[in-house]
């Protein structure tokens, strides 16, 4: 597992409102159950702790972001691009 | 349907995007002319993109002294402009018992807005050690209402009211309550926010809701709601009065609803919604197929589309397949706490001109808005009966119907 990934787990795991925090990268956004306040927060984290600018609105978010590893790879490009 | 005394609207200001008078205002709306564009009061370079509505060609010196403007900020100029106008289209005196009997109740979101942005950028910016001295009266969310107040010498029942983007709805609505009820006998209402400035917008960015090339509700490729600016202000007054004094007629206020969605505090609930405009028919004794036209209050974000036009069909039922609905927001942008406000006004010169204002830069249909937007540009039709829609940021839903004088 990459840091990328790893710390991107780490931060979603943080806003799954149930007690089960289980978290795989393959999982829906929406069936771990994160709410449109939840996804602003953590795209602000993710934002925060690679101080990168996700191309995110929220208007057209449940096309562009579904799964955890949407956010990984966004979040990916955009740290090599900055490296 | 509640009964009580008939209440009229006979004034009506406005300083928007679109026109800084009534006049100017309705020729805008009713040719679909959009006042969206980048910013021009805070650096497009530290923003994200988005677009705003601004006020277009306000000297504030044209309408204050200095000594005046000192304790006003923008909000409270507006609004006092926006209140002179109302005042001289009604043509009515304050000065004796009826100043006693008038009420200044407006809405507004946030208050004075640009006196917080320039305070803090003060402090924390350039390192200043102190502030302006009238920072406090300047900012706090009831000096628009205090300074109608005092420079159209009301000095009935007056306050500010706070609901984010339906703050002016309650407002009106509320005045429109009272003087029916005969709590007070006429009324400046409405809302004012000016709120184009780097905290503001650095506020709304966050929300990741604001669009960077324009505002279109209901519209397939929406990218969300433009910020805009604004105030419209409003002489109530009962109809028995307007007659007394052979004032002109603008328009009947009819209905008010209001609901709580006591759910999420961002995504808007179509129960809640749906509830505000029943309460508001309910209160007008209209039945939905009386309604001709309605203001949604269509903020061109995926959310309020879907949920408001989920609503529509829920209150008013099949009586919703041939009432046009359409956002005046895309031409003047959302002003939140002035935005029902300026829509109101929308709704009332509707049913006095009989065409329905367009919703200006639409695309395509989105499958989740299926109804009548208005989309093809403005529409001469017989209008009686228009309601207008305002909901806002944690679940507070108001709605307004207004007849032809």
């Amino acid at each position: 597992m990459t840091d990328v990934t790893a710390d991107v787990l780490a931060i979603i795991q943080k806003k799954i409102p149930k007690e089960d925090k289980s978290i795989a990268v393959g999982d829906s956004l929406e069936e771990l159950g994160l709410e449109s306040v939840d996804f602003l927060e953590m795209v602000f984290d993710v934002e925060e702790k690679f101080d990168v600018q996700i191309d995110y609105n929220a208007n057209t978010a449940a096309e562009d972001f579904k799964t955890v590893q949407d956010v990984v790879n966004a979040i990916q490009e955009l740290v090599d691009k900055k490296g | 349907m509640t009964t009580g005394r008939r209440v009229v609207v006979t004034g009506i200001g406005v300083l928007s995007p679109i026109g800084n008078d009534l006049a100017s205002y309705w020729d805008s709306l009713a040719n679909g002319r959009v006042g969206i564009a980048p910013p021009t009061r805070v650096d497009p370079d530290i923003l994200a993109g988005e677009m705003v509505a601004e006020v277009k060609d306000f000297d504030p010196s044209a309408h204050f002294t200095d000594r005046e403007l000192a304790p006003l900020d923008r909000v409270s100029q507006i609004a006092v402009v926006a209140a002179r106008q109302a005042v001289d289209q009604a043509g009515i005196d304050f000065s004796g018992d009826l100043g006693e009997r008038t009420a200044a109740i407006i809405g507004t979101g946030i208050g004075g807005s640009d006196t917080i942005d320039d305070s803090y950028h003060r402090l924390y910016g350039t390192g200043a050690k102190r502030v302006y001295p009238l920072t406090v009266p300047k900012l706090m969310p009831n000096a628009p209402a205090s300074q109608v107040s005092m420079h159209l010498g009301v000095r009935g029942p007056s306050f500010g009211i706070v609901s984010a983007c339906s703050s002016a709805t309650h407002a009106i609505g509320t005045a429109f309550h009272m003087i029916r009820a005969g709590l007070t006998d006429a009324a400046i209402t409405g809302g004012a926010e000016s709120c184009i400035n780097l905290g503001t917008l650095k506020g709304w960015e966050a929300m990741r809701v604001m669009a960077n090339d324009t505002c279109r509700p209901f519209s397939k490729g929406r990218r969300g709601l433009v910020l805009g600016e604004g105030a419209s202000l409003f002489v109530l007054e009962t109809m028995a009065a307007a007659e007394a004094r052979g004032a002109e007629v603008l328009g009947e206020v009819i209905g008010f609803g209001m609901s709580a969605d006591a759910a999420d505090l961002t995504n808007p609930d179509v129960g809640g919604m749906a509830r505000a405009m029943r309460a508001c028919l309910d209160d007008a004794g209209l039945e939905p197929g009386d309604v001709d036209y309605i203001n949604a209050h269509g903020t061109g974000t995926a959310a309020n589309d879907k949920a408001e036009t989920a609503a529509l069909k829920s209150a008013f039922g099949d009586a919703i397949g041939s009432i046009p609905a359409s956002s005046t927001k895309s031409m003047v942008g959302h002003a939140l706490g002035a935005a029902g406000a300026l829509e109101f006004a929308a709704a009332v010169l509707a049913v006095r001109n009989n065409v329905a204002p367009p919703t200006a830069n639409y695309l395509g249909p989105d499958p989740a808005c299926d109804l009548d937007y208005v989309t093809e540009g403005p529409r001469p039709m017989p209008i009686d009966v228009a309601v207008s829609n305002s909901f806002a940021f944690g679940g507070l839903n108001a709605v307004l119907a207004a007849r032809a004088a």
